[in-house]
């Protein structure tokens, strides 16, 4: 789960990181008198949205007086802003929030996260902040210092001095750093994060270190762990049909292509739209239907998939080991009679009762194309694509 | 032969008499998998034998601990079934009771829990399987979790896979070849789990048993190029691999907690091409795994009933190395 940058600064702030005075503002009176109650001889006003990128859109803006504010805040709400990571349609600024200007002498990144190669948490500090830190990765990997939070050890101050000598701080901007790291690295683990990015990470010219703008995901496993995280869920960040998707307990992913799909498994699912792809279409989704696809799931699924305009074929695998493939298919019968659809469903059912189910679907009087083997199935997809609907 | 499940394994099933533990146990017991005990705290003392549901072929007897459960029935294995939040605290249990192989079948179990007990399975010498997997199976010996025993058949091709019915999908087109399994096993879709691909390779590749491995992985992280290094400096028996996962987008989840495209890191493409780089023969489309697997065994005469096909000229000759080792590995037998 992500969450906004307002949001993250307030959970990071409760465990002592340090952040600039700010608040967040859906209006632009809140705007105004945020900028007020903050003081200070400047803001910045900052779009809102989950995605990076925003200051080359225009989302983030310097405002000196309050009537800029203002003027700011007024043109930024309600815009549409795009990003690199927002795709060409963008997204609509619904929040803001409003920061004290603070006076940088050097911009740093920090950054705690998964290492699945060694299974441990790291946390990476680089001289190279306010920049893509992937581009920093993948160009000058030794830019990049790493320290590993133990395991059951945890992370250390040593470490945390370590990083801070290593990024070049000295006096009360290295006592600051590592405090900064640490309470990081506090939150990081006790709030069940994914990722807790501060980037930039800024020393001030009085030596404060604040994090200037700050990322976490969360673990999608802990949330139950966290109940307060629900409140900061934010739907309008959310695709629609996703949202509908997790209604029904389905794992759906909205993507561009032509080909919707419906199968058991993640693995399976990622495999089949790997499928649609050499079959010469594109996957216009990914959705797993979990382990038991019954006649509401598939309906449900059905709903989804063909709320996307794009889709011009469905396909749907499943593999019947405990869930028995007749079940599906009667399923699947009763969900097409209920939703009409008009676009060609390849129909492919392996595994317990197969054979049964194929019959049920070939004397259903609706149009399927059954397939026994995945081979089958990608060539009918193929021969889907190709011919019009009701051919 | 087989590895880490087969004749000599005696299971314990914890949260044997949830719903889920009921229906996965009568189904290990049709399959002929030797349950000796069930845990679920409370309920210890009384013997167990299904709902109305799924009724057992006999009784098991159920424990209020695993230690219980060890110190009156000799159980060697475990296999969970106990809510996400709980896993944890389930595979420490069996672990401190002196279980040599635990298998979480549990899904949706917080990262930060199993970091906290991979030390601890680790400095046990404990062999964790999981967790968020479909357990493991030794066709027509022993299955320790929930995959469909009746896809399987017994045979000597080992499958090591991240995804459940993706797994699924490879051993039934291998069965339906008649190609039998020697043991499969579910390692998971999680970014931190017991058993990576290369503990499990490492294993095939010593058990005189397995002829051939086919290895399935998917987007995220790195344990597919960690094992193709592993499988270029150390297996020549041969491998067959998958990646689900070439048209996922990056920095979607697709599924699995450790399905994802970070960083612009674990692509399809390149863990594909890692593997390639290491003699594995890697299958661009699912429906190939059986079909490449079968022209593999052939092209090293490991299957013999049937008459061999073409063999054509180029393809023999790069496999000329792997064949003099496998000749080797066979005279071992």
């Amino acid at each position: 789960m992500k969450v906004h940058e307002y949001q993250a600064k307030e959970i990071l702030k409760k465990f002592g990181v340090a952040v600039p005075p700010g608040k967040a503002a859906f209006s632009v009176e809140e705007a105004v008198s945020a900028a007020y109650g903050i003081g200070g001889s400047g803001w910045v006003v900052k779009a809102q949205i989950h995605a990076g990128g925003r200051g080359k859109g225009g989302g983030v803006r310097v405002a000196k007086t309050l009537e800029e504010v203002r003027h700011i805040a007024s043109q930024m709400l309600g815009m549409k802003l795009v990003t690199h990571q927002t795709g060409p349609e963008g997204k609509i600024v619904k929040r803001l929030l409003v920061e004290q200007v603070v006076a940088i002498a050097r911009e740093l990144y920090v950054g705690v996260t998964l290492d699945r190669a060694s299974s441990r948490n790291v946390v990476m500090a680089s001289t190279e902040g306010g920049v893509e830190i992937e581009k920093v990765a993948a160009e000058t990997p030794g830019k990049i210092l790493r320290e590993p939070v133990e395991r059951t050890a945890g992370f250390h101050a040593f470490q945390a001095r370590t990083l801070a000598f290593a990024l070049g701080l000295s006096g009360d901007a290295l006592k600051n750093c590592v405090k900064f790291l640490s309470a990081l690295t506090t939150a990081y683990e006790a709030m069940d994060c994914s990722l807790a990015e501060i980037n930039p990470l800024v020393i001030t010219k009085d030596g404060a270190v604040l994090a200037l703008d700050a990322k976490i995901n969360f673990d999608d496993n802990a949330l139950e762990r966290h109940p307060e995280l629900n409140l900061l869920r934010d739907l309008g960040e959310e695709d629609p049909l996703e949202v509908e998707a997790s209604k029904s307990n389905l794992n759906y992913i909205k993507l561009e292509g032509n080909v919707g799909c419906m199968v058991n498994g993640a693995g399976l699912a990622m495999g089949t739209m790997d499928i649609i792809k050499l079959a010469g279409g594109e996957p216009a989704n990914f959705l797993d239907v979990g382990g038991g696809a019954s006649a509401e799931t598939v309906e449900s699924g059905f709903k989804i998939i063909l709320a996307d305009p794009h889709v011009k074929a469905v396909l749907i695998n499943i593999f019947g080991g405990i869930v028995r493939c007749d079940r599906v298919a009667t399923g699947v019968v009763e969900a097409a009679r209920k939703v009409k659809v008009e676009v060609p469903i390849v129909v492919r059912l392996a595994g317990t009762n197969a054979e049964i189910a194929q019959d049920i679907l070939k004397n259903s009087g609706l149009n399927f194309l059954v397939a026994g083997s995945l081979k089958e199935a990608a060539a009918r997809v193929t021969q889907a694509i190709r011919e019009p609907v009701g051919a | 032969m087989s590895i880490l499940v087969g004749k000599s394994t005696r299971l314990v099933v914890q949260g044997v008499t949830g719903g889920e533990g009921t229906f996965h146990t009568k189904q290990m017991l049709d399959y002929g998998t030797n349950v000796v005990a069930g845990v679920t705290p409370g309920k210890g003392g009384t013997d167990y034998a299904g709902n109305e549901k799924d009724k057992f072929k006999r009784d098991v007897p159920v424990f209020n601990t695993v230690a219980d459960a060890v110190r009156k029935t000799q159980a060697n294995a475990s296999v969970i079934f106990v809510p996400a939040l709980f896993a944890a605290d389930a595979i420490l249990e069996a672990g401190s009771a002196g279980i040599g192989l635990i298998v979480c079948i549990t899904e949706g179990v917080p990262t930060r829990d199993m970091l906290r007990v991979y030390d601890f399975v680790r400095s046990k010498e404990i062999r964790l399987i999981g967790p968020n997997c479909p357990g493991i199976i030794s066709p027509g010996l022993c299955k320790v979790g929930i995959m469909p025993g009746f896809i399987h058949r017994k045979g000597r091709v080992g499958v090591i896979s991240r995804s459940g019915t993706l797994t699924y999908e490879a051993v039934w087109q291998l069965t339906e070849r008649g190609i039998g399994q020697s043991t499969c096993i579910g390692i998971g879709g999680d970014p931190v789990i017991g058993t990576q691909f290369i503990d499990a390779l490492e294993l095939f590749n010593q058990d005189p048993g397995t002829d051939a491995v086919i290895m399935i992985g998917e987007i995220g992280g790195t344990s597919e190029e960690e094992a193709a290094a592993f499988i270029k400096k150390n297996v020549r028996k041969p491998v067959v691999g998958f990646i689900a996962g070439r048209t996922a987008p990056p920095g979607r989840r697709m599924g699995h907690a450790g399905a994802i495209i970070a960083g612009g890191k674990g692509t399809a493409q390149e863990k594909m091409a890692a593997m390639r780089a290491a003699g594995i023969h890697v299958v661009e489309s699912p429906a190939m795994i059986g079909e490449t697997m079968e022209k593999v065994l052939r092209r090293k005469g490991l299957i013999r009933s049937l008459p061999a096909r073409k063999k054509p000229a180029p393809a023999r000759k790069k496999a000329a190395p792997l064949r003099r080792k496998g000749a080797r590995s066979r005279k071992k037998r």
